[in-house]
């Protein structure tokens, strides 16, 4: 741990990288007042047109924006392509992971990874044992947060395979910078990212069930008190696809239905924002209002395709992840291409002792957390907080894995003092159907606190729009 | 189009008919009440609001006699009266926040500020001055109505709309002429104190200008109910909006709705090509409570043909 953060704009002695020039010259030239009025603009737009997430927590219903800086994250064309051929055969080692586990489960036989990891995991479901899907795939949409620690070295910090969010907001933080600033556009050669709802729904269209020509797309919500209501609603606009919630759903025969004033309408594919837990009352938990009765035996007889798959979470869990970079030798016979973050496991003895001698310096999270709850930042606690969390921590360890906190890059962001750096991480989003695709960048997330590595907007986090630059 | 959301427009649309044509009833029986007559009669008339709605057994938990007090107390600003104006403008906000992006964004503008303004109304005031309220809530409701009308386009989502209106009129527009007919006891005559009664009659369905157009003559009680039921052109008679359910239906018509059709058609050309001469030897009462129940039937068939399909067992 040092001060020697990397700064995505400046190098070390001060001067602009090369592909931030542009960037820095326009921002020297343009006279603060108008980039004031344009961040106002952007604030005032985002309030109007509702792009607002709820938080939990707090009184229901509550609404907020996620701040928007108008500084953007710059990744040189040949950083992109080494990230992008990295995160494809990521998601592919995972693919063939989760398709392994649910038939011949080779990787446990031979000892890569223990098998009560994966059996025994909460998140593993034997319901899918032996169940072929299409195309093999099960994570349709992978969101994987990378950050960056020096030039050209990109660390995973977690692979998102169960509903991942945040992709529209890179859709909007880009049209947001393109009528804010056109002339930036005019100027630099940023590779596109608006026909994400176009691959999305090609992707989905591609692994319909078999023998379906013209499937039925239909995104499935939890309903308006979803904290991610405001992208479902507008990812199944953009798709121009039919918003649906369980109880516009039935099952007939194995066979799901809509209901509409034209009678039940077959739907074939459905990109769930529902969790596991809740889809199907009858085959998990039977509170669940959220579902639809008899999902699963559809989805089991091959009648309708899920987007993910059910039981995807297993290969996203956190004591899963240490294990990735082995899932690529092992199905792709490649060496990875990215890196992953030194990971203890705190369920293995010696794991467990390093991580309690070392807690000051170490960011420790659940296993099955997510959103930033329930997670210790070691270098950003008092002393009470990190004795309060080490008691935790004794008494399950099996919860918990710890990291080392990386030394995540910055990006020079607006806050109240001016433009200060703060710190980001990138979540690209990788689409699996029949190929592997995405589009150039993701969601850029920035801490806006000084110092703070959290970057969850239920944390408080922004965001920034992610150029990549095309050569 | 999702069944759920046409149910929730059409939903939306009858709660807003019902706060309206509720407003309009209350309105009448308390125009009525200010003319001189005994309080007996005056009883009479609130009571037969609670009576008409069914609402018997809610009512006297609550209050030990039914007088314009204690009446306009619990239909209008009463929270645990489900039927209470209160209760329908909050359904009716509730049912068009959830189809939002369905609906324009003037329409949804108009109910969230009706409801945001109830909010605002002190009801200590609303009971001492009733009409106030009454006027506010038809004018909501005619604030509605205009944005639907001028701004959205006029597709299913539309004609949901339009069939909860029309099907809630009919039902209204026959309840408070059963009401206000038989509370007056035609035949008694009282000389001008019966001008004034059925003259409130026409006002509250703002009709009392119609009714000179097209008759040219004193009020009748038989000529009130041939207007109100028979006349083609005026909007809130059963014939005007019969006809406007069974364009309805026929716009939103599915694989399963034939039978719907067929009984609206039917109980249409009964208002269409009825004569109030028929009606009346037949006895008012007797027709209304028949209208009545059929367009309750209607109700249970447009529920199961539209906003609940499923496949047939």
């Amino acid at each position: 741990m040092g001060a020697s953060f990397y700064n995505e704009m400046h190098a070390a002695d001060g001067s602009v990288r090369p592909h931030y020039d542009c960037f820095a010259n326009w921002l020297k030239s343009t006279p603060s007042e108008r980039i004031d009025r344009r961040r106002a603009e952007a604030d005032m737009a985002f309030h109007r047109v509702g792009i607002t997430f709820a938080v939990y927590g707090e009184d229901e219903g509550t609404e907020r924006l996620i701040p928007f800086d108008i500084v953007p994250r710059i990744i040189p064309s040949a950083e992109w392509k080494a990230l992008a051929a990295g995160l494809k055969q990521r998601v592919k080692a995972l693919n063939a992971f989760l398709h392994d586990i649910y038939h011949d489960q080779a990787i446990l036989a031979e000892g890569r990874i223990p098998a009560d990891q994966v059996l025994k995991n909460g998140q593993f479901r034997p319901e899918m044992l032996g169940v072929d899907v299409p195309g093999g795939i099960y994570a349709h949409i992978a969101g994987v947060d990378v950050v960056r620690a020096g030039e050209g070295e990109f660390y995973v910090l977690e692979d998102n395979l169960r509903v991942p969010s945040g992709v529209s907001y890179m859709i909007e933080d880009r049209k947001m910078m393109m009528r804010l600033f056109p002339e930036l556009f005019a100027r630099h050669k940023i590779a596109p990212v608006l026909h994400y709802p176009d691959l999305l729904f090609d992707s989905l269209n591609s692994v319909a069930p078999l023998g379906v020509e013209n499937p039925t797309v239909a995104v499935l919500t939890p309903g308006a008190l979803n904290s991610a209501y405001f992208e479902h609603t507008y990812l199944a606009q953009q798709m121009g696809v039919q918003l649906v919630e369980g109880r516009d759903l039935f099952v007939h025969d194995d066979t799901v239905w809509m209901r509409t004033t034209q009678g039940p309408k077959r739907v074939d594919v459905i990109y769930r924002r529902v969790d596991d837990d809740f889809l199907d009352p009858r085959a998990f938990r039977k509170d669940s209002m959220l579902g639809v009765p008899g999902l699963l035996d559809a989805y089991k007889a091959g009648r309708v395709t899920l987007a993910n798959a059910i039981g995807t979470g297993v290969a996203d869990d956190k004591s899963i992840y240490p294990f990735v970079p082995d899932m690529i030798r092992f199905y792709l016979g490649e060496e990875p291409l990215l890196s992953n973050v030194p990971t203890y496991v705190c369920r293995e003895p010696d794991d467990l002792a390093y991580t309690l001698a070392h807690l000051p310096e170490l960011v420790v999270k659940e296993v099955h957390g997510a959103g930033g709850y329930g997670m210790l930042v070691g270098p950003a606690s008092t002393k009470a907080e990190i004795e309060a969390f080490r008691k935790q921590l004794q008494a399950h360890p099996e919860r918990y894995i710890a990291q080392p906190t990386l030394s995540l890059s910055n990006c020079p962001t607006f806050v109240e003092s001016g433009i200060a750096p703060r710190h980001i991480d990138l979540r690209p989003f990788v689409l699996s159907g029949e190929e592997v695709r995405m589009v150039p960048g993701g969601l850029t997330r920035v801490a806006l606190r000084e110092g703070s590595l959290v970057v969850n907007s239920s944390q408080g986090g922004g965001t920034k729009d992610t150029w990549v630059l095309e050569d | 189009m999702l069944s759920r959301t046409a149910d929730h427009l059409y939903w939306m649309a009858r709660y807003i008919e019902r706060a309206e044509c509720l407003a309009r009833l209350l309105d009448v029986t308390w125009q009525m009440s200010l003319v001189p007559q005994s309080t007996e009669v005056a009883d009479q008339n609130w009571r037969a609001i609670i009576s008409l709605n069914s609402l018997e057994e809610p009512f006297f938990e609550r209050f030990d006699e039914a007088n314009a007090n204690s009446v306009l107390r619990f239909m209008l600003t009463d929270m645990s009266n489900p039927a209470s104006v209160y209760n329908c403008l909050r359904m009716c906000r509730e049912n068009a926040r959830a189809v939002r992006d369905t609906i324009t964004a003037d329409m949804w503008e108009t109910f969230n500020t009706s409801w945001l303004e109830l909010q605002t109304h002190r009801f200590d005031s609303v009971l001492s001055d009733p009409a106030e309220f009454f006027e506010w809530v038809k004018l909501r409701s005619s604030l509605v109505r205009g944005a639907t009308l001028g701004t959205m386009l006029q597709d299913e989502a539309y004609n949901f709309i339009r069939l909860g209106t029309v099907l809630e009129r009919a039902d209204n527009t026959a309840r408070i002429l059963d009401v206000k007919y038989h509370g007056m006891q035609p035949g008694q005559r009282e000389g001008t104190t019966d001008f004034y009664q059925w003259g409130a009659l026409l006002r509250s369905v703002s009709a009392f200008e119609v009714y000179r157009k097209t008759y040219r003559s004193v009020i009748s009680p038989s000529k009130i109910a041939e207007l109100l039921i028979l006349h083609p052109s005026m909007p809130r008679s059963l014939n005007f909006c019969m006809r406007a359910v069974v364009k309805s239906l026929e716009l939103v018509a599915n694989e399963q709705s034939g039978e719907t059709q067929r009984r609206a058609g039917k109980l249409y050309s009964e208002v269409r090509y009825g004569r109030i001469d028929d009606i009346l030897s037949r006895g008012l009462h007797v027709f209304l409570t028949d209208f009545m129940s059929r367009i309750e039937d209607l109700g249970d068939r447009i529920h199961c043909d539209f906003l609940e399909t499923s496949i047939a067992a």
